[in-house]
């Protein structure tokens, strides 16, 4: 149990263990290092989920492991919780602050440790920037692959914890397909080291469970990453729809093709009509839909490939295709899938990102349902989204001003996230689940998968002091929105304790 | 098709026995990991393909599949798995394929086995049926429970179903041959990787490298001639004859070591022949070795090094032994799927 819910604890009792807490903190660190004033707290108060905002009891900026060691066992020892944080620019709340937790920012961890050309790999600390990585490999012609859409702000430690995806996954994969080793703190300071270098590791691959756990099992302090050769040349196809039917099955169609294009973007109507003032990248007003595709690669590749890609989206019902013709038109036509959110910044005063996945033939009927739901919640939604993934990305424009409209668009947003899950789906492709998605969590699985998650979580972190109360909700959470699976009468594993 | 609530009858009353349960299909892997031990529980009759739909790259499975029967079925619209994990003379399951994490030729340059895991189902060592992952790519909602099982070995659950994540199959494929020593060959397959070239498969033994190009027409032509060498006949036949070990090398080889090592590491120090794949990373040293000087060479290295296979199977562990502090993560693991310890227990470590 944290000290702030120790209920055989006085109020002042509570209030001395954080002011020791805080004393001890400021003995291993430097001075600098650890932030406690609400002046200082304010920057930290929330992540790019900014529905939610609240100020942390101290945040401690540590420059190196031994001390993201020295954190962990004071906080451990106190039974104190720890939030680690990157950049802050998850849209999940992966990193949204509790007032009884100690925040753990490791953007002091930022240093390249090394770039081996030959051996495609680059290590680096967990607070150097996703885009850091491949800036330092150009000169040997590599970079990292996942390209989140924050990749200029967002941290690889943040990219390790929510298992960020980007524009290229459907050829390149996400963060888990391209995190090769981790080294990882414990709740108890021990350090682990996961994964190699190597094409595999002895014993289970605590690689991938440790890649998108959203800060629940361990602290990260090194990442090793697979680099790769950058493509030679790329070009896009424009690809314009007058029905979201036809541009949904242009997807399937290029995939059925047996093409893997290296980015599959789709916009609709609300979406091309917001950007294109934006930006004049040439998008028709009046279509229905526009498929971006791309192709990457050598010269020869791309031009064998941009005609198939072509073929088959005429052969769809594109009402008109246009192929990059240079580099600038490339960028031309991507300037406006690039410029959509800060666009809807023009249309309405707030947006809330949403990200679910669907398989890719349900993409038009998944569409013509949302559609529906903004007539019922009197809220309109932009869909700009990795189509060829099946990653949706509903943005749900509200103002709030308007009395009861934040309330609206989150349950407009939950409702996406359900229907989702009816298709065959998830509620999160690549964004994390945090604190936003955690009651969704309880549609998505069974109480006895949820059970496992927690067993997973104990065999890391017994006291639970790891980002509490985010990513994986528990059965009693379930059982009060009335979701939790319960077979038979009785509710899994009735003799495991609850937390 | 095995009713699966029989199978978790069977599950939930070895755990209250405390009887161990030997987990086993086609039975194409027993050579490999620790010892076998248990009462037998077969899953081969958990076996049909589920879920096909060639316009979502995916595959869904029950555990007891013969890999050879879903590679035909995606054959059949120009699909494949990417990894190309081996099928052992047709009797490997998609089940054991994933248990043991085996990955074909392809591996270095496309993925492992487990990148391609989209979703599980299995039963706990408590007999609880259990579904993680789904059928869609992208997927980040709750631990990664279907690649942690991918190359467990059993020791967590017994899988009854999987799917998989498929690729097209390359429109146009050649294999290069090169004459050249080892020192030469691993250099050029670390400068090629560092390329953008449609590598797909690299091969080196007895004095000769053998490098698949495979992708569309255009790229594959244009690498062949960047590269040179001499083009390969009977290509198809010679991979499959790396993927299942079918090589001289391997048949000559009673005991068989397999070490895992970072792209671009120098030739090992040891006496005999060595057959590499995957650009490097992967080396294959016929046996007797000393396993302990050899595990601590792989691990000078930054990898590591298992005895893949054995005249005689090992009492302990034929896996490079692990860290305490991972130990002892393993075990808080194993106890959480399968806390009275009856599913495989010491195939992959004694304590697990």
């Amino acid at each position: 149990m944290f000290v702030g819910s120790n209920p055989t604890l006085s109020a002042t009792r509570v209030m001395a263990v954080y002011h020791q807490v805080i004393e001890r903190l400021r003995r291993v660190l430097p001075a600098a290092a650890v932030l406690s004033s609400p002046e200082e707290l304010k920057p930290y108060e929330c992540d790019a989920l900014t529905l939610y905002r609240q100020l942390p009891l101290a945040v401690t900026l540590p420059a190196d492991e031994a001390q993201v060691i020295a954190v962990l066992r004071i906080c451990h020892e106190a039974k104190i919780p720890i939030i680690a944080r990157g950049a802050g620019t998850g849209l999940s709340g992966g990193a949204t602050p509790r007032s009884d937790a100690v925040l753990l920012s490791l953007a002091r961890l930022n240093r390249i440790i090394g770039i081996d050309p030959l051996a495609r790999t680059a290590r680096v600390q967990p607070g150097v920037r996703n885009l850091a990585i491949s800036e330092a490999a150009a000169p040997h012609d590599l970079y990292y692959a996942p390209d989140p859409s924050s990749q200029i702000a967002c941290t690889i430690g943040g990219n390790v914890a929510e298992n960020s995806g980007g524009v290229h996954c459907l050829k390149y994969g996400l963060t888990v397909h391209n995190v090769l080793a981790l080294r990882v703190v414990t709740i108890e300071g021990e350090v682990l080291e996961i994964g190699s270098a190597a094409p595999d590791a002895p014993g289970y691959d605590l690689l991938a469970l440790l890649t998108g756990s959203e800060g629940l099992l361990g602290v990260v302090t090194e990442v090793t990453v697979r680099l790769i050769p950058k493509p030679e040349c790329a070009r896009v196809v424009l690809a314009v729809f007058d029905s979201l039917t036809r541009a949904g099955q242009a997807v399937a169609d290029v995939i059925a093709a047996g093409i893997i294009p290296a980015g599959l973007e789709m916009m609709d109507r609300p979406t091309i009509a917001a950007v294109e003032p934006f930006v004049n990248a040439g998008y028709p007003l009046d279509a229905e839909a526009i498929l971006l595709c791309e192709s990457d690669g050598t010269p020869e590749a791309v031009e064998e490939e941009i005609v198939r890609m072509e073929a088959v989206m005429r052969g769809a019902g594109a009402t008109a295709c246009r192929v990059s013709c240079d580099e600038a038109e490339r960028l031309r036509f991507w300037a406006g899938r690039k410029a959509a959110f800060p666009a809807m910044g023009a249309l309405s005063p707030d947006y809330y990102c949403m990200d679910g996945s669907i398989p890719r033939k349900r993409l038009a009927a998944v569409l013509q349902e949302i559609r529906r739901m903004e007539a019922r919640y009197g809220l309109r939604c932009a869909n700009v989204f990795h189509a060829g993934d099946g990653n949706l990305h509903p943005l749900i424009l509200f103002d709030s001003n308007i009395a009861d409209e934040v309330a609206r668009a989150e349950a407009f947003g939950a409702e996406i996230l359900e229907l989702c899950v009816r298709e065959g789906g998830s509620i999160t492709g690549e964004h994390g689940v945090g604190v936003e998605k955690i009651d969704q969590m309880c549609v998505q699985f069974g109480g006895d998968e949820l059970e496992t998650f927690h067993a997973v979580k104990r065999a890391f972190d017994a006291l639970g002091l790891l980002n509490p109360g985010k990513a994986v909700p528990t059965l009693h959470r379930c059982a009060e929105l009335g979701r939790l699976h319960v077979h038979a009468g009785k509710v899994p594993h009735p003799q495991l304790p609850r937390f | 098709m095995t009713d699966l609530g029989s199978l978790q009858e069977r599950v939930r009353a070895a755990a209250s026995a405390r009887r161990p349960l030997l987990i086993r299909a086609g039975g194409s892997k027993d050579f490999y990991g620790g010892p076998l031990k248990g009462e037998l529980l077969d899953v081969s009759a958990v076996s049909g393909i589920t879920h096909c739909e060639p316009t979502e790259l995916v595959i869904s499975a029950q555990a007891g599949t013969r890999l050879a029967d879903i590679e035909r079925v995606l054959a059949s619209f120009a699909q494949m798995l990417a990894c190309e994990p081996p099928q052992f003379d047709g009797w490997a399951t998609i089940g054991g394929a994933v248990a043991s994490g085996l990955s074909g030729p392809r591996r270095a340059y496309c993925g492992a086995l487990r990148d391609f895991v989209l979703g599980i189902e299995m039963i706990d060592g408590r007999g609880g049926l259990l579904r993680f992952g789904g059928r869609v790519i992208k997927n980040v909602a709750g631990f990664d429970v279907s690649r942690l099982m991918t190359g467990s070995l059993g020791t967590l659950g017994v899988l009854t179903e999987i799917t998989l994540k498929t690729v097209p199959r390359p429109r146009a494929e050649c294999t290069l041959r090169f004459e050249m020593d080892q020192p030469k060959a691993l250099e050029s397959m670390a400068r090629w990787a560092a390329r953008p070239l449609p590598l797909s498969a690299t091969a080196w033994h007895e004095g000769a490298l053998h490098v698949r190009l495979s992708g569309a027409d255009a790229a594959v032509s244009s690498a062949c001639g960047a590269l040179g060498g001499e083009i390969m006949a009977g290509a198809d036949a010679y991979w499959e004859s790396v993927r299942e070990q079918q090589l001289p090398f391997f048949a000559a080889a009673r005991e068989l070591w397999r070490i895992s090592l970072p792209p671009h590491s120098p030739p090992l120090p040891v006496v005999g022949p060595t057959l590499i794949e995957w650009g490097g990373s992967l080396r294959w040293l016929p046996g007797p070795q000393d396993g302990s000087d050899l595990q601590a060479l792989a691990a000078r290295i930054g990898g590591h090094a298992s005895l893949y296979r054995a005249f005689s199977k090992p009492s302990g562990s034929p896996f490079q032994p692990l860290s305490p502090a991972m130990l002892a993560v393993h075990k808080r693991l194993k106890a959480a799927f399968d806390p009275q310890g009856i599913l495989n227990p010491g195939r992959l470590y004694p304590d697990l």
